[in-house]
């Protein structure tokens, strides 16, 4: 591993090691450029993981105090924890499902396609999705996905047959185990799945793909990376020439330490990522670097998410077996008849019997809440992973009232549901139970909306700079060596799970980086 | 259920300090769990009537009649550890349990759904309530109860121990689901 001097200024500096920053540290690093990456967690490995779920939560999840405000669901139910990330090297790929769907070209023209909805600040993305093709097949490739490139499907689990059963049912035919970065069979150095359903816990297996033991290791292994674990980046700095040129960060032992760049690419998942350049205001720049159109931190989305459950006469064992490995498609159109614009999947879900009851299942105590946990064996779940509508209202912002560890604000997360996101709930709720019914569930519960795990569109990608943060390669419109390099540049969320999206774009704006140094236009 | 009870105790605490909300921390583990049939929970602060009450609220809050009491008293040990670190807990969980009244244990369930339900919205239900969903169902005694086979890495996975052995519905298309993996 490489060691870059505090003062070296000529290295690209990166914050956060997820989907976003791990896959684009690896990228550069494998060009002979020099990496320092900054995390926020600590290092675990496959065999740390631990599988206690209570204990698992806490070694990944990023708990550092949020608030957040409006009239979603997540702030009645989960007033604590409005988003549900990881803080651990590798991001939130150590604790995702590994679902990795492409977004339709549509979704592409959201703006163009859905018209003008009154209460949305939709846009275009400033890329069509031949602009983004190669990039999807690649990312395919390096994760293995599942029913791409000749790779098997996964196989068919208990949960996955009552939900294909139901599916059927009611005539749906895009009906299969999912595009998975799960290996269907040994792939690059990692083993395949043995169905042990702790996908949210970290793979003790390493069949699921994380930036922790793929991207990574592989960086550190070309000598070009300097990867500072229990490193929080707390404030981007910049000379007078208005170019970045500086992240300040508190070191394991809370020491401030400034570290010298040639350029910087924010990968802090949504929240943190515009929380960072928010906290990065100077005279320069009032509103924070990359900021000038007032466009960091709004248009918030997280997809429309949501558990149903059904409950049947014989047993499910819903928990043996990949978490989210299997999917229904039908619904990913742009069919306003159905009382709403955009689309969305049905994914298969389970939870561990811990959580399920607090994450689960609506809030309530007594007989029938009990009766329900009495039949978590007999239980089949599914999952809605729609498009939500952007608002310029819906954003992150710095909560002076409540102070975090080094004494910064904390973000708030505000969201007020559009009526659009409310009927494509209503309306996936609705067909959920519909295929449960028709094969005999005796009890059909739609759950809570849970902490956003699909955070997008706080930095988003714009064609006009007053309508976004940066350009179609994550690179500021303001500021030449500034990038985003997660989720926050999705212009729109689409139906898809985001992390091959992330994924893309990452190898994407790799290359227009390396291109742009060589040609010494950074 | 005997088995259980012959468990180790650290594998006892270790399994209830589930926690998802990240609105309370569970307790300092204190408890020593008898062997055999008897069972007894060492509690910090509160005495065994106190303690009688909380674990009738526990059981009012998430009723399962054949659940046996020594589930619930684990809630009540993670309730006791957290009073004891933290006084305006303490306070608020006493005050809690004085209004419910010396009764309260040995109502009915129907009268103890009621004097809870007029006090759903108070900081002392809300509490309990939480406490008890964080708990009872992470103990190894809530898996084997409910039939929950947690982590199947150590024994490698449900591949071949039944994550595809429902029969109760047609089988999927093989072009829609794939073949079954090896493992490693």
């Amino acid at each position: 591993m490489a060691h870059i001097d505090l003062r070296d200024n000529g290295a690209v500096v990166i914050i956060g090691s997820g989907a976003g920053g791990g896959t684009l540290a690896h990228e550069l690093t494998r060009r002979g450029i020099k990496v320092v990456l900054l995390e926020a967690g600590k290092r675990q490995s496959v065999d740390t993981f631990s599988q206690v779920p209570g204990e698992a939560f806490q070694q990944l999840t990023w708990l550092d105090t949020r608030t957040q405000s409006g009239n979603w669901g997540v702030a009645r139910d989960f007033p604590s924890l409005p988003v549900w990330h990881c803080k651990t090297v590798g991001g939130t790929t150590v604790h995702w499902t590994a679902s990795t769907p492409r977004l339709q070209p549509w979704e592409l023209r959201a703006k163009t396609v859905y018209g003008n909805v009154s209460g949305t600040s939709l846009i275009d993305w400033p890329l069509s999705y031949d602009d983004l093709l190669s990039y999807y097949e690649r990312a395919e490739r390096r994760l293995g996905v599942t029913r791409r490139n000749g790779v098997p499907g996964l196989p068919a689990s208990n949960n996955f047959k009552v939900m294909y059963a139901g599916a059927k049912k009611v005539g749906y035919r895009q009906v299969h185990t999912g595009h998975m970065a799960i290996n269907s069979r040994v792939f690059d150095g990692r083993g395949s799945c043995i169905q042990q359903g702790f996908c949210v816990q970290g793979c003790k297996m390493g069949a699921k793909w994380s930036t922790l033991y793929t991207e990574i290791p592989r960086a550190e292994a070309t000598g070009n990376l300097d990867l500072r674990i229990e490193a929080t980046a707390t404030r981007i700095e910049h000379g007078s020439d208005g170019r970045v040129n500086s992240v300040v960060y508190r070191d394991r032992t809370g020491q401030e330490q400034r570290q010298k760049a040639r350029m910087i690419c924010v990968a802090g998942n949504a929240i943190e990522t515009a929380r960072l350049l928010l906290l990065s205001a100077s005279s320069k720049y009032p509103q924070g670097p990359g900021n000038s159109a007032g466009q960091v931190g709004r248009n918030y989305c997280h997809q429309i998410t949501g558990f149903v459950w059904g409950f049947f006469a014989k047993p499910v064992y819903s928990w043996r077996g990949a978490t989210l490995a299997g999917v229904i498609e039908d619904e990913a159109t742009n069919d306003p008849s159905r009382g709403f614009v955009g689309g969305y999947r049905l994914e298969l879900i389970t939870l561990d019997l811990p959580t399920f009851p607090l994450v689960g299942l609506p809030y309530g105590w007594g007989r029938d809440f009990a009766s329900l946990i009495e039949n978590y064996r007999n239980m089949g779940g599914m999952f809605i992973n729609g498009e939500d509508l952007p608002r310029s209202d819906n954003r992150i912002t710095l909560n002076s009232n409540v102070k975090d560890a080094y004494g910064l604000p904390v973000a708030n997360v505000h969201v007020d549901e559009h009526a659009n996101d409310q009927a494509m709930r209503k309306h996936a709720q609705g067909q959920i139970t519909k295929m449960y019914d028709a094969i005999g569930a005796k009890r059909i519960v739609a759950g809570p909306t849970p902490p956003a795990t699909h955070n997008t569109g706080t930095a988003r990608m714009s064609a006009d700079p007053r309508d976004g943060v940066t350009n179609a390669w994550g690179q500021t419109h303001d500021i030449k060596n500034l990038f985003i390099s997660d989720g926050s540049v999705l212009t729109t969320p689409g139906s898809a799970n985001p992390t091959l999206t992330i994924v893309a774009l990452a190898l994407r704006q790799a290359e227009y980086i390396t291109q742009e140094m060589k040609s010494r236009s950074l | 259920m005997d088995h259980l009870l012959s468990l180790d105790r650290r594998d006892l605490l270790k399994a209830a300090t589930g926690l998802l909300t990240g609105l309370v921390v569970a307790g300092t583990p204190l408890a020593r769990i008898a062997r055999g049939r008897a069972w007894a929970v060492d509690l910090m602060v509160f005495s065994s009537s106190e303690a009688a009450t909380l674990l009738a609220v526990a059981r009012t809050i998430c009723p399962h009649d054949k659940l046996e009491d020594l589930a619930y008293a684990l809630v009540i040990q993670a309730v006791d550890g957290q009073a004891r670190k933290d006084e305006h807990a303490r306070k608020m969980i006493r005050d809690g349990i004085a209004g419910l009244g010396a009764a309260f244990a040995t109502n009915t369930e129907n009268d103890r759904v009621d004097t809870l339900g007029k006090l759903e919205s108070s900081p002392f239900f809300q509490f309990m309530r939480l406490n008890t969903v964080q708990t009872l169902y992470s103990t190894p005694i809530a898996y084997a109860y409910f039939g929950y086979e947690g982590e199947a890495f150590s024994k490698g996975g449900y591949l071949f121990r039944g994550f595809n052995d429902l029969r109760w519905l047609p089988e999927v298309a093989p072009e829609d689901g794939g073949p079954m993996t090896a493992g490693a």
